[in-house]
Parts: structure tokens; C-alpha cells; sequence
């Protein structure tokens, strides 16, 4: 059994949905960033999803494109990702971790390298925004192929027709963007969003996943009550910029954890409706 | 994807249908001024003193270049899928005015992201956006320039999908648009194929376009790539110098990589990271290129050159002074090659280059260039 699926198969014992971190990697700084990640699982989150940092970050909103250039800005590259993950790995073998990023560093690295690398470093799993279904062969089959879940992402216009070809060699779990947009923007529908997830479960038997647009504990919690994941990226990021504003880089990591903490009691503490 | 998707089978509807033929070929001549003409430069061939040049006047369409052709065919498009709100992304500015026009012929509301920093250089482009009635919002992420506007154009599409259609001004992007914006700009080398039969008989040696993304250049070649007697020459900008990091040269200097749903030859670090373009023409500052030139590149069928910014001002002033034409800054590269190539050819040998946009626009950047103040 994977990672991932022990973690969702043993908080579904209780009852629970599992909170998703996203930070970005090298943001701030690797040092930084290596403290801010180490302390996610303690904070209270199950999964952790790692960016990679990239230029032209198209499907994010202006919190993970900062994130992203203040990484690029003190050097970070794919060789120090894959070392921070190893780093992480070394003080937590348990904590399913998953790459989320573009298609276009992995490529300069060269796909097979790279699957062995992260696979060695302890990479889980990897959501790529910019590889739709029709390019499996670019990387999904190969990521399967060297042991590493594809996770990939539903949206409101992912219609009965194109939910197929979106559960097509999906491993892991789905991840369905609760709007149409990019991450970190406005609120969604609620209503809207668990009509979505009840159509999504009925046609995979993976965990669902919900992010984009949730900040807050309380929204978290509210979508803890359907979904089998909730994420959150945005706003944690948005704390590191805040903090670095303000104070320094110790500030920086207490407010990344105090927000985790908060939205993993908020998804905690809400007892899943079975469905 | 299932908006992509959706365009492309509105194109395929839309090609095999006689009546959106018809309504494109009466607003390319009505509204644009089509056909434009093939004239042949006397005095830039007696200048130089070998083969016969020919230009393809593309700079005469109505907003002065080419990008007009492709705005008409996708908000057509777009008025046929029922979308009620056009956004685009431009560079220089030449394809966010077409596309404000057009817009405005159509009374759709119009909103142009552009780069902060191309905002900067070409002002009287932003103004006439304005005057038009687009919305012009900065791009400040990033680099600022022509991918940033492209990300931030992408980023509201997703996020307006149901009632937004995104006009792209080059042959990049995801398909169908590379093949969609080829086919619209491919009027340019339908026309030129007739007008050169008529002026000299028989088909051009060569053909020579400047390449940003590259949408005029495959306009011109794409009808002639059968022709292997045809020669293509695809000019690149080289900026400050292909040895400096400040260029535009994709395909001669970059590596295959994946961006904006498309793969291509992009200027890249060793990361796989974007890294910026240059150019003194705003319009050929982007740092890929469209993947049907890397197609062509690879295939060898079109040589791919290159033409610095001083080569560019030069060949611009020349232009100006002996043919009474003042080019864009873009094909002002184009032309920088003709004049490398031209003297060492036969008096028969005929080259066709694409005048694809006049300089207006470019004054103020070329003034400054040149040290004159305004």
C-alpha cells in the first residue's frame, strides 16, 4: 500500500477528511522552507503538496506566483526540491508528499531522471497542471510505471463527456478545482462544489479532493464535511509574504504552522457525512 | 481541455462552412483593404544590386499590420460560438489595437493585457487601444512583457471560460490555435502566390518573414512549403547579439521545451526555467516560437537566420529614405536579411519579403535608439 492511500484509508476509518498543505518549494528559502515543511505534519496536515517552482506559473493566482519567484529569486531549482524532499524524508517516512507544478522543469531535467530522483528521494505522487490526458505518455505512464501516483484535476467544466479521459490512469486521489479560475481566487459555491464531489464519487472509487479558493478554518471545515481532502495553498503562502513583510523568517514559519493548525482542526473536527 | 476542445470543434464547423468563408473574404476586403499589394522595390533592389525584391505590403491593412487578418477570422469565430466578451494578450500592441477593432466593429467588450514594461514602450498603441474602447490592464507579474500577458490572458480564460473567447495574436499556444491562427494569416501567401505569377510568371527563389511567435511568416510560407524550389528564410531577432543573453533568437539559441500547451523551441535556463527575451521590437520579444516553425526548423525546410537591433535600425533608415516606406521595427529584420543575401544573387533571382506592419508605432523607441529627441 502506498503512502497516500494508508493515509486516506486511515483517516477514513475515523471518520475523516485529510488536510492537504501546499507550500512552495525553496520559498522563502531552502533553509526556511526546510523548517516550514518539517513542521506541516505536526501542525496537522496529512498529505503535503510541494510546488515546484516555475516562471510561468499559468493556472496561479498572484499568492503561488510570488511564492514561486521569491524560491527562484535564492536559487531554488529542481535538483534543491528533490534535496528538500530528501531532507524531509529523513525525519518522516510516514507523511505522503506530492510534487505539484509545470510540465516544462521536469522536462529540462529529463523525465527518466527525474522519476528516479524523486522516487528516491520519497516523492509520492505528482500533480502536473499543464499535462492534460491526451499527453500520458509524456509522463503519466512513466510516473506509474516507476511507482509514483498521477494525480490529476476535475474541474466545473469537466463534463460527463471529459470525465472519463480524467480518470483514465488517475492514481492517488482526484483533485477537483472548486471554481473555474486559478488558485487562491474567489470564493466558491458550496452547493455547487458537493453536487460536484457527489458526481465525482459516484464515478471513481479514489478519494476526492477539494482546493482552490479555501482559506479559512471555517471553509475548510465546511468542505471537510463532503469531500475526502481538503486543500490549501493560497492563503498558507500568503502567510509567509505577510510575515516576511513584517517580521523575519522564524515569523515566517510560526505563521505558516499557526494557519495549518487552525485549518487542520477546522478539517479535523468535522465528522465526514457518509456518502 | 474542454475548452480547447470546444474551439476546436467550432473551427472545424466553421470551415466547412461556405458562409463563414464568405463573410471573412467581404471583411478582409471591405474592412481590411485586402488584397494587399505585391510591390516590387526598385530602389531597394537597385541598392543593393542583385536579386529582384518583391514586398508584400501587409503594413497598408487597416491597423497597419498584419495581426488584423487572424483578429477578423477568430472574433467571427467567436461570434459563432456565442461568446460575448473578447480578451487577447499583446506584445508590441499591434495584435491587442486588431483585436480592439475588431472588437469594436462587433460591439464586444474588449480587454488587452499587456506587459507593464511593453506599456511603457509603446504608448501610442496603448492609447489607441483605449481610444478604441478596450480595457488595457497591466501585467506586473513576471518579467512584465508579452508571456506574462500571455499567462495573465490564459489565467482569465480559465477562470471566464462560459461566456470569454481568448484571441491569441500568434501561432503559439495550445492547438488548435497554431493551426487556427496559420490558416487565417495564410491569406498573405494565397495572395502573393497569385500577384507574383502575374508579375513575373512563375513562382519567388525565396521568401523571407521576421519571427516573433511567427504568425506572418507561416502566413506567408504555409502555402509555399509544397514548393521545394521555394526557399524560406525565417529571421529571429538577435537583440544585443546571439552572444549576449539578450535576444530573441528561440530556435537558434534555445532548446525544446513545453509552454503556453505547446511544445517548442523556448529560451530557457538549465532548470527548465523561462527566461526573458530582447529585442528592440517589442513584437518579436517573446521567448518562444510557434511549434509549426520548430517543426520546420527540424524538418529543414526553413532556414532560420537571425538580425540584431542595429542591423534592424539600419535597415529600417534605409527603407525610409529610398523607398518612402517606414516599416516596423519587425520586418525592419526581415529586410536586415534581404539586404545580407541580395547582392550576392543573380538580377533574376526574385525574393518575396513580408512588410508586415508599418513603423509608426516605432518612431519614439527608434528616435531614442538613434539619440534625436522628439
Amino acid at each position: 500500500m502506498t503512502r497516500i492511500s494508508a493515509r486516506f484509508e486511515a483517516l477514513g476509518a475515523e471518520g475523516k477528511a485529510a488536510f492537504i498543505a501546499f507550500v512552495m518549494a525553496g520559498d522563502p528559502d531552502a533553509e526556511t522552507a526546510l523548517r516550514i515543511l518539517k513542521g506541516l505534519p505536526g501542525a496537522g496536515a496529512d498529505i503535503i503538496e510541494l510546488g515546484m517552482p516555475f516562471t510561468d506559473p499559468m493556472a496561479d493566482g498572484p499568492a503561488i506566483q510570488a511564492a514561486g519567484l521569491r524560491a527562484l529569486k535564492h536559487g531554488a531549482c529542481m535538483k534543491r526540491t528533490l534535496d528538500l524532499v530528501r531532507a524531509f524524508r529523513e525525519g518522516d517516512g510516514e507523511t505522503p508528499l506530492v510534487l505539484m507544478g509545470y510540465y516544462n522543469p521536469i522536462y529540462a531535467y529529463g523525465v527518466p531522471a527525474f522519476l528516479r530522483d524523486a522516487k528516491e528521494a520519497g516523492v509520492d505522487g505528482l500533480i502536473i497542471v499543464d499535462l492534460p490526458p491526451e499527453e500520458d505518455e509524456e509522463l503519466c505512464r512513466p510516473a506509474r510505471t516507476a511507482g509514483l501516483d498521477f494525480i490529476r484535476l476535475a474541474t466545473p467544466t469537466t463534463d460527463d463527456a471529459r470525465l472519463p479521459a480524467v480518470l483514465q490512469g488517475l492514481s492517488g486521489f482526484l483533485y477537483y478545482v472548486s471554481i473555474t479560475g486559478i488558485t487562491g481566487a474567489a470564493s466558491f459555491s458550496q452547493g455547487d462544489v458537493e453536487a460536484s464531489v457527489t458526481r465525482l464519487k459516484r464515478a471513481t472509487d479514489l478519494p476526492v479532493a477539494v482546493g482552490f479558493g479555501i482559506k479559512s478554518p471555517e471553509q475548510a471545515a465546511a468542505v471537510a464535511r463532503f469531500a475526502d481532502a481538503v486543500v490549501v495553498g493560497s492563503a498558507l503562502v500568503s502567510e509567509i509574504a505577510g510575515a516576511l513583510e513584517t517580521g523575519g523568517k522564524g515569523d515566517a514559519v510560526r505563521a505558516v504552522l499557526n494557519l495549518a493548525q487552525a485549518l487542520g482542526e477546522g478539517v479535523h473536527g468535522t465528522r465526514k457525512e457518509p456518502r | 481541455m474542454p475548452l480547447v476542445l470546444d474551439l476546436e470543434r467550432a473551427y472545424d464547423a466553421a470551415r466547412a462552412d461556405p458562409g463563414f468563408a464568405a463573410q471573412m473574404d467581404w471583411f478582409l476586403e471591405h474592412y481590411v483593404g485586402r488584397p494587399s499589394p505585391l510591390y516590387f522595390a526598385e530602389r531597394m533592389t537597385a541598392h543593393l544590386g542583385g536579386a529582384k525584391i518583391y514586398f508584400k505590403r501587409d503594413e497598408l491593412n487597416h491597423t497597419g499590420a498584419h495581426k488584423i487578418n487572424n483578429c477578423l477570422g477568430q472574433i467571427l469565430l467567436a461570434l459563432r460560438m456565442g461568446k460575448t466578451r473578447i480578451i487577447a494578450e499583446t506584445g508590441a500592441g499591434q495584435h491587442g489595437v486588431a483585436t480592439a477593432t475588431i472588437a469594436a466593429r462587433f460591439g464586444l467588450p474588449c480587454i488587452v493585457y499587456m506587459g507593464a514594461t511593453d506599456m511603457e514602450r509603446q504608448q501610442p498603441n496603448v492609447f489607441r487601444m483605449k481610444l478604441l474602447g478596450a480595457e488595457v490592464r497591466p501585467v506586473t507579474s513576471g518579467s512584465a512583457t508579452l508571456k506574462d500577458a500571455m499567462n495573465e490572458a490564459l489565467r482569465d480564460w480559465v477562470t471566464n471560460v462560459r461566456d470569454t473567447f481568448y484571441c491569441i495574436g500568434t501561432v503559439a499556444g495550445p492547438h488548435p490555435y497554431p493551426m487556427l491562427v496559420r490558416d487565417f494569416q495564410s491569406v498573405i501567401g494565397h495572395e502573393t502566390r497569385a500577384q507574383i505569377m502575374k508579375a513575373e510568371g512563375r513562382l519567388p527563389d525565396a521568401l523571407v518573414a521576421c519571427i516573433g511567435g511567427g504568425s506572418n511568416a507561416i502566413g506567408l510560407f504555409h502555402p509555399f512549403l509544397d514548393e521545394d524550389r521555394v526557399a524560406m528564410f525565417g529571421v529571429e531577432a538577435a537583440g544585443k547579439g546571439l552572444e549576449t543573453q539578450e535576444h530573441a533568437a528561440s530556435l537558434t539559441k534555445g532548446r525544446p521545451g513545453v509552454l503556453h500547451g505547446n511544445r517548442t523551441y523556448l529560451l530557457q535556463d538549465e532548470d527548465g526555467q523561462i527566461t526573458e527575451a530582447h529585442s528592440i521590437s517589442a513584437g518579436l520579444d517573446y521567448p518562444g516560437v510557434g511549434p509549426e516553425h520548430a517543426w520546420l526548423h527540424d524538418q529543414k525546410r526553413v532556414t532560420y537566420v537571425s538580425a540584431s537591433d542595429d542591423e534592424a535600425l539600419a535597415a529600417f533608415q534605409l527603407c525610409a529614405r529610398i523607398e518612402g516606406i517606414i516599416p516596423a521595427l519587425e520586418p525592419a529584420h526581415a529586410l536586415a536579411h534581404v539586404m545580407r543575401m541580395a547582392p550576392a544573387l543573380p538580377k533574376d533571382h526574385v525574393i518575396v519579403m513580408n512588410m508586415c506592419g508599418r513603423g509608426d508605432k516605432d518612431i519614439f523607441t527608434v528616435a531614442k535608439a538613434l539619440g534625436a529627441s522628439l
